[in-house]
């Protein structure tokens, strides 16, 4: 048995790459379902009814989602130029602190509209610059992006708790370790009345379609993928890889710190170092789910968010273990990858 | 001042360091193997996730100190085996791979504890590895604390290195390894398969992993809880660039590194009005500092990342 290239991929072909990939991933994860002595297709039917049962449960998953799309997008721009970013964590909680630091009493007197549009942009710096760090380590000093980006990750969510436990300890908040408050003015009204679903929504898809620009339709866009698809032949047509890469570290960090902001604004109000579970790493599947593509990536994100929301649901009623949702995610993203190759090879007999 | 001073002639804290370090001896070997065949394993800190989860089940279940690490070293072998697949059968992203299988490893070995231990009820306990004295030699002054009062799977990481280096670098097999790191086709053209060799390096490194993973809740705590591996693997992978691929190296990384580790913990009592979390940040920005220091001077191995298929240039 020998693997051979496939001399074409078709569009149909790499469409039902992430449907074959969910699906091997479900079955795996249905004979630890099995284990945990429930039938797997009941808990699949109560995972979809958590997701999507009802209006609720439909807001729930969207809400999920939001941050999800953010940080799927920071992964497939970087991934596109194959910069590694998986700090989207640490990114995300630097743009969630610095949106409640600024966002606190900082633009008092300043148009709402535009003290909103201020605290994203300076989350969206913040983030940009905590991966520009690790971007340039890597041009300069040729140090792996992943291990880099990986520890500042911890780094990051410890200093989110000594500035929650110091300098931007919200007073009010009866000695938990929580940050101040953005200002009720900039928070995010509701997209959908009486739920949680907020504006903050809308950011996130508008940004996808950005992107998608960005990528598809610009000269930058073009070099951005040229880096990623063969670095030696974008450097021989003329292609700064320094300045291209640089670029794509600062747009994917920035897209990760303005889902830190979203969150902020449009869900808690306020940072705790529990307040993202997983959104950054997350974010690395929704990314490959959606085989880098930006629009993909709104699909993918509330995929995953309505497993994870849904599997709560499910876990309260049957009793099977939570995790079971970031069993599924993961899974997803082996098959996925597994699925992806054989898009490009096929089995030669 | 002076406080701080004192702790460093303290045996207890460097007897404290060789049992921080060990976990760390065991991933950095597992790690340095990998990557001295050519692959990249980021696996490690989900490996490592799933080995501590393992190795307390078996013992809290029944199994006795050693079969628990057996069987840990058994779950990182698997884990390692699909990396393997992924990466050098499939020769797909060893990034994306090994992060995938950290992600998978993490939250089965989650979903698994969960399952045997219910939500709120207070983390079971079982009997952990307990120093042991070796005669005479555990009597030196100073000395005998350190080196000869410490647990078995320390001993057992201390003898690993030197089998490491041995092997690395004495041994055909081990020639064999580091050619299939540095040329994978000069291998082929010695009638060696480089893709068996990278297989069974990242099976065996794997298991390594676990095995540091299992010290963690057989030997420095007694109980599993989630997030307990707090970005060991990492640090270990860091600590393989920072030792240039050497084992001896590695060695003395972990040390270093443990060092600091065991040192801050203790001057967190000592200094007063420093928030503690800065503390808990030292090994991680120590980490990102070494990877600087050492940037210039790194051999990395010339086929690392790069993957083999027969009959393909």
């Amino acid at each position: 048995m020998r693997l051979e290239r496939r001399t074409h991929t078709s569009t149909k072909l790499v469409l039902t790459a992430p449907v074959v990939a969910i699906f091997v991933s479900l079955s795996i994860s249905g004979i630890l379902i099995i284990l945990a002595g429930v039938n797997p297709f009941l808990a699949y039917l109560e995972i979809l009814k958590g997701a999507f049962g009802s209006k609720l449960a439909i807001t729930e998953t969207l809400t999920r989602a939001c941050p999800l799309i953010l940080t799927g997008l920071a992964a497939s721009v970087a991934f596109k130029a194959r910069l590694w970013n998986i700090g989207g964590e640490g990114q995300f909680y630097i743009g969630a602190l610095v949106a409640a630091a600024i966002g606190n009493n900082l633009l008092i007197g300043i148009p709402i509209l535009l003290a909103m549009v201020l605290v994203m942009i300076s989350s969206m710096i913040a983030g940009a610059i905590l991966l520009a760090g690790p971007a340039f380590l890597r041009l300069r000093f040729g140090i792996d992006e992943v291990v880099t980006t990986l520890l500042l990750n911890f780094i990051i969510i410890l200093f989110v708790g000594l500035m929650i436990e110091g300098p931007l300890k919200d007073p009010f908040a009866f000695g938990w370790p929580q940050s101040v408050p953005v200002d009720r003015s900039l928070r995010f009204s509701d997209l959908i009345p009486s739920s949680r679903l907020h504006n903050g929504f809308l950011i996130a898809v508008f940004a996808a379609l950005i992107i998608w620009t960005i990528i598809t339709k610009t000269s930058f866009g073009l070099k951005a993928r040229a880096t990623g698809l063969s670095p030696k032949a974008a450097a021989f047509s003329g292609i700064s890889l320094t300045k291209t890469i640089m670029i794509v570290a600062l747009i994917s960090g920035a897209l990760a710190g303005l889902a830190g902001a979203i969150e902020v604004m449009g869900v808690t109000g306020y940072v705790t170092t529990t307040l993202s579970p997983g959104f950054g790493y997350a974010g690395i599947v929704v990314a490959m789910l959606a085989a880098l593509h930006p629009g993909g990536v709104i699909i993918s994100a509330v995929f995953i968010a309505s497993i994870f929301i849904g599997a709560d649901a499910m876990s309260r009623a049957t009793g099977v273990p939570s995790f079971i949702a970031d069993v599924i995610m993961s899974l997803s993203l082996l098959a996925m990858l597994i699925a992806i190759f054989f898009t490009n090879y096929r089995i030669k007999k | 001042m002076i406080e701080a001073l004192e702790i460093l002639t303290n045996a207890s804290l460097w007897s404290a360091v060789l049992r921080i370090a060990t976990p760390l001896i065991f991933g950095v070997l597992g790690a340095l193997l990998c990557e001295r065949a050519g692959v990249l394993n980021l696996a490690i800190e989900g490996i490592m996730t799933m080995g501590a989860m393992i190795g307390w089940l078996a013992v809290y279940l029944g199994a006795d100190l050693w079969t628990g690490l057996a069987i840990a070293a058994a779950s990182g072998a698997a884990l390692g085996l699909l990396h393997a697949f992924l990466t050098v059968s499939l020769s797909l992203s060893q990034h994306v791979s090994g992060l995938g299988i950290t992600l998978f490893a993490s939250s089965l070995a989650y979903f698994v504890y969960r399952l045997v231990v219910t939500v709120g009820s207070l983390p079971p306990t079982i009997e952990p590895f307990q120093p042991i004295k070796i005669p005479l030699l555990s009597k030196l002054p100073f000395i005998g604390e350190i080196f000869f009062s410490q647990m078995g799977p320390t001993y057992l990481a201390i003898i690993a290195v030197l089998i490491m280096i041995y092997v690395l670098n004495r041994t055909p097999l081990g020639l064999a390894i580091r050619m299939t790191g540095e040329n994978p086709h000069a291998v082929e053209a010695q009638g060696l398969n480089p893709i068996v060799i990278r297989i069974v390096a990242i099976v065996v490194g794997s298991a390594l992993m676990a095995l540091g993973g299992s010290f963690l809740t057989t030997a420095a705590f007694n109980s599993f809880f989630p997030e307990m591996v707090q970005g060991r693997g990492w640090i270990c992978i860091a600590l393989v660039i920072f030792a240039s691929w050497q084992p001896g190296k590695a060695f003395f990384g972990a040390i270093l590194f443990s060092f600091f580790d065991a040192y801050q913990l203790r001057l967190q009592h000592v200094v007063e009005d420093v928030p503690y979390q800065l503390f808990l940040m030292a090994p991680y920005v120590l980490s990102i500092i070494a990877l600087i220091l050492v940037s210039r001077r790194a051999k990395v191995p010339e086929a690392l990342m790069a993957p083999y298929r027969r009959g393909e240039r």
